[in-house]
């Protein structure tokens, strides 16, 4: 198993004078993955990404890319990495295609047709000798991409690549990373804010909060396998809620007027549905809610001390 | 595809702000020259002083060997200045530009990019400073014409007009030996900030205060002067003194280049370990 693991971090962590941005992060990606990484604004990821990317020392733990320990193997490793750290920035007093020579030259071994290689691919090629001052802000991060895919790297980190982007620049950066996934098996990390983001890209994911692990998983198996709140209105709402909450598998009932909240499990929605039915209570309404998208709602609105039930489940779950 | 040193070569000769030195130099020598073109007479009278008195001089004392030790003056401050725009932008330059994350995630290691970046920052200063001394000594000795080099320093010393060229190539490089502890203090400065401003500033307040120290005749002060670099910039002239002491040069400089050493050591020793956060 071990080989097939791209990154693996141990007890990661890093503090500030007092503060410690992240702690006691164990992240795992395998080959082939397209890990999303999502936390609110100042959740720690950039502070990770920084650490993976050996910018920032960690303060514990460790980082491991392809099985070797970052500290020991740093020139070997970044040979394989490709990264966009926090929007691109370049020397603007020069051309796209010296900036990327720029970058060729700090890996070594990198030849002129590369270089023209990933400007075809984010579609720059035609502005290569352009001075990057006069580029604007979706091509300069085309241009952090291309970067980022200079040598042909097994995994690049890619942190916030769509933002600042129009709907049109965040479409292609979404069909450049499936097909950089797909077609080249290309191993991506990707950061983000925003949920829907992580849930069109990503095949597993790690959400962190406050420097901390929250859930890692398949997203699949996190956003659609995990339990459900769903809102239950009826002509007969405590009839509903006692019914609700006799189900062994049902948590958290709250009864709110007309209307019954209760956490299901997915797999139950249809056979409490049709158990409310059959025992002649009047359903108007039936709405699951994803657990998690509420949970992750509250926290990048800013909600102090949300119940982490995604974090309770996963200590359940183990 | 090019090396890191040609990176950084490459950077620090293709901006702009790397010729401000360069340009005010071109323009302020000529604007001396002139000046100094147009009394002539007063300079003389001023560089002989008393000394006219007791000596008749002949020939062409304001030539263009003498003008370009006036110029050399300028080593002082002016010269100090202008280096740090370049070399105090080497590191808080890429800081402040976000450059760092493109530079520092790939396999060149960072020692391998702080020394060529260092490296790149002597070249500059050299740069700057033969540019200097071969501005004045070429217009110099267009305006002037040629002749014996009158240097009155601590004394009156005279150079043969067939042996002030090697005299000014050894001045120069002495300067820029000189110039080299500047440049690294600037260079050490620029590791600890993200902006332009710090290390200039930082540097500038260096110089002045150390010459302010040396300046008062006070015992306390007296006693550190010769741990302070200030103290060793006058090396260049030494190339202009006869005979030249070759064991004060070998002092001051060895001195000059602990100092330069020095302040790079402590720079990789905060740069390697360095957060990059900008």
């Amino acid at each position: 198993m071990g080989s097939d693991v791209v990154l693996q971090t141990r007890n990661l962590g890093k503090r500030f004078g007092r503060r410690w941005a992240v702690s006691g992060l164990d992240l795992a990606v395998r080959r082939g993955d397209v890990f999303g990484f999502l936390g609110p604004n100042g959740a720690g990821k950039s502070t990770t990404i920084r650490m993976i990317l050996s910018l920032i020392r960690p303060t514990t733990g460790s980082v491991e890319l392809f099985g070797k320990s970052l500290r020991g193997h740093r020139r070997e490793i970044l040979r394989r990495v490709g990264g966009l750290v926090e929007g691109a920035d370049f020397y603007l007093y020069l051309s796209a295609r010296r900036n990327l020579e720029i970058v060729a030259g700090l890996c070594g071994g990198i030849r002129a047709e590369e270089i023209d290689r990933v400007l075809d691919l984010v579609g720059l090629a035609g502005r290569a000798e352009d001075r990057v001052k006069t580029y604007s802000h979706g091509m300069k991060q085309r241009l952090g991409l291309a970067q980022a895919l200079l040598g042909a790297p097994e995994f690049i980190v890619l942190d916030e690549p769509t933002t600042g982007l129009d709907p049109q620049g965040i479409k292609e950066v979404r069909e450049l990373i499936g097909r950089l996934s797909c077609d080249r098996g290309m191993t991506i990390f990707l950061s983000s804010h925003l949920l829907h983001e992580i849930e069109q890209t990503a095949s597993t994911m790690a959400i962190i909060n406050r420097g901390k692990l929250v859930i890692q998983g398949k997203v699949s198996e996190i956003l659609n396998q995990a339990e459900v709140g769903v809102r239950i209105e009826t002509d007969r709402p405590d009839r509903t809620a006692e019914v609700v909450a006799g189900l062994p598998y049902a948590r958290t009932v709250v009864r709110e007027d007309r209307t019954v909240h209760v956490t299901l499990p997915q797999e139950r929605l249809a056979e409490v549905n049709r158990l409310l039915i059959e025992l002649g209570i009047g359903v108007r309404a039936f709405v699951p809610k994803r657990s998690l998208e509420d949970y992750f709602l509250a926290i990048t609105e800013g909600a102090s001390d949300v119940a982490p039930r995604a974090q309770q489940r996963r200590q359940e779950g183990n | 595809m090019r090396s890191v040193f040609g990176n950084e070569l490459l950077k620090t000769y293709l901006r702009w702000r790397s010729y401000i030195a360069f340009i005010a130099i071109a323009v302020v020598v000529p604007l001396v020259l002139i000046a100094m073109k147009l009394n002539a007479d007063t300079l003389v009278r001023g560089v002989t002083r008393g000394l006219s008195q007791d000596f008749l001089f002949v020939g062409n004392i304001v030539n263009g060997y003498f003008v370009t030790y006036v110029i050399l003056n300028a080593l002082w401050i002016h010269v100090p200045f202008l280096l740090t725009l370049g070399a105090g932008d080497q590191l808080a330059g890429e800081a402040a530009a976000g450059t760092f994350r493109v530079l520092l995630t790939r396999p060149a290691s960072r020692s391998e990019i702080l020394t060529m970046k260092y490296l790149t920052t002597l070249l500059y200063t050299f740069t700057v400073v033969a540019f200097l001394v071969l501005l004045s000594v070429g217009l110099g000795l267009l305006l002037f014409g040629s002749g014996v080099l009158l240097v009155p320093a601590k004394v009156l010393t005279i150079i043969p007009a067939g042996e002030a060229p090697w005299r000014m190539l050894l001045a120069c490089l002495l300067a820029t030996w000189g110039m080299w502890v500047v440049a690294s203090v600037a260079f050490f400065f620029s590791s600890l900030v993200d902006n332009a401003l710090g290390p200039i500033l930082g540097t500038m307040a260096v110089i002045i205060i150390f010459y302010v120290i040396s300046g008062i005749p006070v015992d306390l002060f007296r006693a550190v002067r010769p741990y302070l670099f200030t103290t060793y910039l006058n090396i260049w002239q030494k190339a202009l003194e006869s005979p030249i002491p070759w064991g004060e040069v070998l002092e001051s400089g060895a001195i000059l280049g602990a100092f330069s050493i020095g302040f790079y050591a402590i720079t990789w020793y905060i740069f390697v370990r360095k957060d990059i956060l900008s």
